[in-house]
């Protein structure tokens, strides 16, 4: 039993979500409370799988685990190539945790319940897709695939703006994974196969000019490697988002319906990130060393500017979206970090920037996942998400505010959460590798602070607005079930973080120490 | 004896069609029964063939020849092999979802589906045939009743017009293929159009260049090649749904498979010549058609467009001369034909109900016919080579040749998938999706139980494919094999 499950737990991970969408259905859409709990409880055995894998994956043993290889495309030589390791593991168990959550969260979907929940489940397995292939082609495949849900669930169950807005994100995503398409192709050619583990040694040996037909000369190695590493990064800076890339997110963002948003910011944004780790770094070490510099200075700016832009803002929902564009800056600065270190003596501290990289994402996951529901909570309430509508909701909601503090202190840095731990590893990391760029950054760091505050102050305190009077504005059990784990999670991680550093980190210092 | 399983499915339909001629004309649930029934049997057979073909021994099987006109050394000669058998189970496909989504057809049923099986037949023949005048001889046969399916049963407006425009550019484009094939025939000395015999005649290069832009181009007419392609999105718009799905999901298929078994594989150096051309063109088709899809406010002429684009991508797989470029050529032939057959059907429904394909009058036809919004997202997403569905698994091997062949026409032709997702998510948006227009509020009658298995076969095939490529892909590859084996094993 165990034979079996170690070797096909990653299989199961991935497959279960789909299998439940049909499951879904196949239910009569009229059984609305059926179809709720089955896409629930089916959105648990990913998360309960993954549990068992977290606690049966080996740290200490090098490479990717669970393997799992069988033929697909064989015709062009790509194959079902599954494995974890210590970065993606936490993806997996962001991704199998947020889902359950998120799909708690959407009991107030009363409209085509059935469409929702599926491709919600779809959706999941697009994700999980992402973090688990080992196959450069399957990769792509996932990497579409999650794309389709996302935008349905955003233009069919969005507000009042969401044609616009899920335009947006589909032209946007599909821009820069044009590139990524064609880069693949390239690669494919280039070295033969798209397996992920080969590609890697083969690939970066690669040093022969590359040969084309139909062109007079050979392609030097070196500008077919520039070139495909630019389709790359572009690809990934689209979804991750870096500056100036960012501008779909905002829309998006505010129109996805409350677990749209969740997923969009809790795991979508990580598959760009996720991307730079496990693709651009190893198969581009010299171009993005001698990139790094723009990486990094993407990064701050979009630290600055996306803390600025978040104070700015008079939508609630927009403000925890413009957060999202300065938290995942840090990660991307501990990337670029970690590009320009390669092969120095910083190489030490390039390890820290990316574990607290790899760290913030998974803490940005939990924080960003914890305030879109929060918004959604209170706009469901009061739909409306104007911040100056609110005012002075602390002692109508008591158990909301607290829940709301506590989770905007971790989206903050807060020491004794987990949002602070990783940006000190990044900032820690960074520091000794691009000090200006770090100085400049924590700037965006104060003005963290002040948009915090901002929506705290304008949603909770100051004057009462006297027309929420008599409503029951209080967070529902439900809700409280939906953010309890996520907000035991913060604290867990910010007290005692070694339970997933020191998986994250083994992985980190094979690839970057 | 083994039973002569090509020629039974290759004659089914116009036996069929013949029999279905002799039932009186208001009988007319026995004569779509009857249709049924042959459709079953060549869908069938077809299948059968498709299980049942020897993947580890390849080359041409289920072969049978019989003398024809000996005196000019034309016989009667049929196989298949990785290439025609993909089209001859397409063909298989949409002739049997034909036959189920024109059940409600009421004018003249037995007329139609008589000529909509000589039609069948043709196609099949021209698929299965190994001997030039054979293809030729069957080729026509499909030519010639579109003209009547188009002109008697198809849309008021347009249809004499398109029916005369489509049947003079593939007459000329056929006349003008004829001409090569009649000089190959002299020039090789065999007394024979015995094509696995001329592929071995060494035709002198100087012949073949001159040659192969007449037998290439004129049956690339039919696969609708820039700037010969606009007979076809109106030809495809005039015509009925049946017969648009037989149009534009295997019609134009013949065109671009007569294009690589004739031209490029019995004139390889020829090929070799002007492939350029072909690459330049088709990414017009692709680029061009996709751009030109997108501003048409006609429902039915989005699709037609399409297919313009997307037969460009086929174009270009042929162009790349390389197994990658060949292998997603063939398996595009047949994603495309199954996903533009299922967008003519859904169109078909959609404007039986509306009585409009204006798309600024449509809107919200989701809620009324779930399943043909669903059966129409997945072939839009075919369309737009999202990966997880056949048109990824085709597209991706082209992009591959491309990129071996001319890089700067992938990056050019890669335009239109960006292009094709804006105007499919377009359509998407404004038919199935927004609000219903008033007039339509509490009209739009439910589809039938016989259109949706046509939907779900469909649809179910464009996913198989998609996430199975293994079901056809080493298939088309050893079709792909035979090919570049004649082309020098370049």
């Amino acid at each position: 039993m165990t034979d079996f499950l170690s070797t096909h737990v990653l299989s199961i991970i991935l497959l279960s979500p789909v299998a439940g969408a049909a499951l879904v259905l196949l239910l009569p859409a009229s059984r609305v409370r059926a179809i709720r709990w089955t896409a629930f409880v089916v959105s648990l055995v990913p998360l309960a799988f993954s549990i068992w894998l977290w606690t049966a994956y080996d740290a200490a043993v090098p490479g990717y685990q669970f393997v799992e290889k069988a033929a697909w495309y064989s015709a062009i030589g790509s194959s079902y190539h599954l494995g974890v390791d210590g970065i993606s593991i936490s993806m997996v168990l962001l991704t199998t945790l947020l889902t359950p959550l998120a799909l708690l969260i959407s009991w107030s979907i009363d409209e085509r319940v059935r469409g929702y929940m599926a491709l919600f489940l779809m959706l999941e397995t697009g994700m999980l897709g992402v973090f688990l292939s080992l196959d450069l082609l399957m990769f792509f495949v996932f990497w579409e695939i999650g794309l389709v849900p996302m935008y349905f669930l955003i233009n069919q169950w969005g507000s009042a703006n969401r044609n616009y807005a899920s335009f947006k994100f589909l032209i946007y995503t599909m821009a820069g994974s044009l590139g990524l398409l064609l880069a693949i192709q390239l690669i494919g050619l280039a070295s033969g196969t798209f397996d992920l583990v080969e590609i890697t040694s083969r690939w970066t040996a690669l040093n022969e000019p590359l040969t084309v037909l139909g062109l007079p000369v050979a392609l030097p190695i070196g500008t077919v490697k520039a070139i495909a590493f630019w389709a790359f990064v572009l690809a990934f800076a689209i979804k991750v988002p870096i500056w100036p890339f960012h501008t779909w997110l905002p829309d998006a963002h505010t129109e996805a319906p409350t677990a749209g948003s969740m997923i969009l910011a809790g795991v979508l944004l990580k598959l760009g990130a996720y991307g730079f780790l496990r693709f651009v770094l190893p198969l581009y070490p010299e171009q993005a060393q001698s990139f790094a510099w723009v990486l990094g200075l993407l990064a701050v700016l979009a630290i600055v500017l996306g803390a600025f832009s978040s104070w700015a803002q008079d939508d609630f929902k927009r403000l925890v979206a413009y957060s999202s564009v300065n938290h995942m800056g840090f990660v991307v600065l501990g990337v670029a970090a970690a590009a320009q270190a390669r092969g120095t003596l910083a190489a030490a501290d390039a390890v820290i920037a990316v574990n607290g990289a790899v760290l913030q994402m998974f803490n940005h996951g939990l924080s960003a996942a914890g305030m879109f529901l929060l918004v959604g909570v209170i706009y469901e309430r009061t739909h409306t998400r104007d911040l100056t509508a609110y005012g002075g909701l602390f002692p109508l909601a008591p158990v909301y505010g607290g829940i709301l503090i506590f989770t905007a202190m971790a989206s903050l840095g807060l020491p004794g959460l987990n949002g602070f731990v990783s940006e000190f590893m990044v900032v820690r990391g960074v520091w000794p590798i691009f000090t200006v760029y770090t100085a400049v950054g924590m700037i965006g760091l104060l003005i963290t602070g002040a948009y915090v505050l901002k929506g705290l102050g304008k949603v909770l305190h100051g004057p009462r607005n006297e027309k929420w009077q008599g409503h029951d504005l209080e967070i529902r059990r439900r809700e409280i079930v939906a953010i309890a784990p996520l907000m035991a999670l913060m604290l867990v991680i910010g007290v005692w973080p070694g339970w997933i550093l020191g998986v994250i980190n083994a992985t980190v210092l094979r690839l970057f120490g | 004896m083994t039973l002569p399983v090509l020629s039974i499915i290759v004659f089914t339909p116009i036996v069929a069609g013949m029999l279905i001629l002799l039932i009186p004309g208001d009988r007319k649930r026995e004569v779509r029964l009857a249709a049924l029934a042959a459709s079953v049997v060549a869908l069938g057979l077809s299948l059968w063939v498709y299980l049942t073909y020897d993947r580890s021994a390849g080359g041409y099987q289920f072969v049978e020849r019989a003398s024809w006109i000996p005196r000019l050394g034309i016989s009667y000669y049929v196989g298949v092999d990785g290439m025609n058998l993909p089209l001859v189970l397409l063909t298989g496909i949409v002739m049997f979802t034909g036959v189920l989504i024109s059940w409600g057809l009421d004018d003249r049923p037995r007329e139609f589906f008589a000529f909509l099986f000589i039609l069948a037949t043709g196609v099949f023949g021209v698929f299965v045939g190994l001997d030039l005048f054979h293809l030729l001889f069957f080729y026509e046969i499909a030519v010639f009743p579109m003209f009547l399916l188009i002109a008697i049963w198809g849309w008021q407006v347009t249809r004499e017009y398109a029916a005369m425009k489509l049947t003079l550019y593939l007459f000329i484009g056929s006349v003008v293929a004829l001409v090569g094939i009649l000089a190959m025939y002299f020039t090789s000395g065999l007394q024979s159009f015995d094509m696995l015999a001329l592929e071995q005649a060494n035709f002198a290069p100087d012949f073949q260049r001159t040659w192969f832009p007449m037998v290439f181009f004129g049956f690339a007419v039919l696969g609708g090649i820039f700037p010969f392609h606009n007979w076809s999105p109106d030809g495809h718009v005039a015509a009925p749904t049946a017969v648009s799905m037989f149009h534009a999901g295997v019609l134009m298929k013949l065109g671009a498979f007569a294009a690589l078994r004739v031209g490029i594989m019995l004139l390889p150096e020829g090929a070799k010549f002007w492939s350029p051309l072909i690459l330049g063109l088709a990414t017009v088709n692709v680029v061009y058609g996709a751009l030109i899809a997108m501003v048409q406010t006609d429902f039915k002429y989005v699709i037609g467009f399409s297919s313009v684009s997307h037969m460009g991508l086929v174009m270009l797989g042929f162009a790349t001369l390389n197994r990658d470029g060949l292998t997603g050529a063939g398996l595009q032939m047949f994603s495309h034909g199954v996903m533009t057959a299922l967008f003519f059907a859904v169109v078909g429904m959609v404007y039986d109900r509306a009585h409009t394909r204006e798309i600024s009058k449509l809107g919200g036809f989701s809620k009324a016919m779930p399943l043909v919004a669903l059966a129409f997202i997945v072939g839009g997403l075919v369309s737009m080579g999202m990966p997880g569905f056949s048109g990824f698994v085709a597209e991706f091997p082209i992009f591959l040749g491309l990129w071996r062949a001319q890089p700067i026409v992938a990056i050019i032709a890669a335009l239109g998938i960006v292009i094709t997702a804006a105007y499919i998510m377009r359509v998407i948006g404004r038919v199935f999706f927004g609000s219903m227009p008033a007039e339509f509020e509490g009209h739009i009658s439910p589809i039938n139980n016989l259109d949706r298995i046509a939907l779900v076969v469909l649809a179910g095939i464009l996913v198989l494919v998609g996430i199975q490529p293994a079901v056809m892909a080493p298939l088309v590859q050893s079709g792909a094999d035979n090919v570049i084996r004649l082309l020098g094993g370049a």
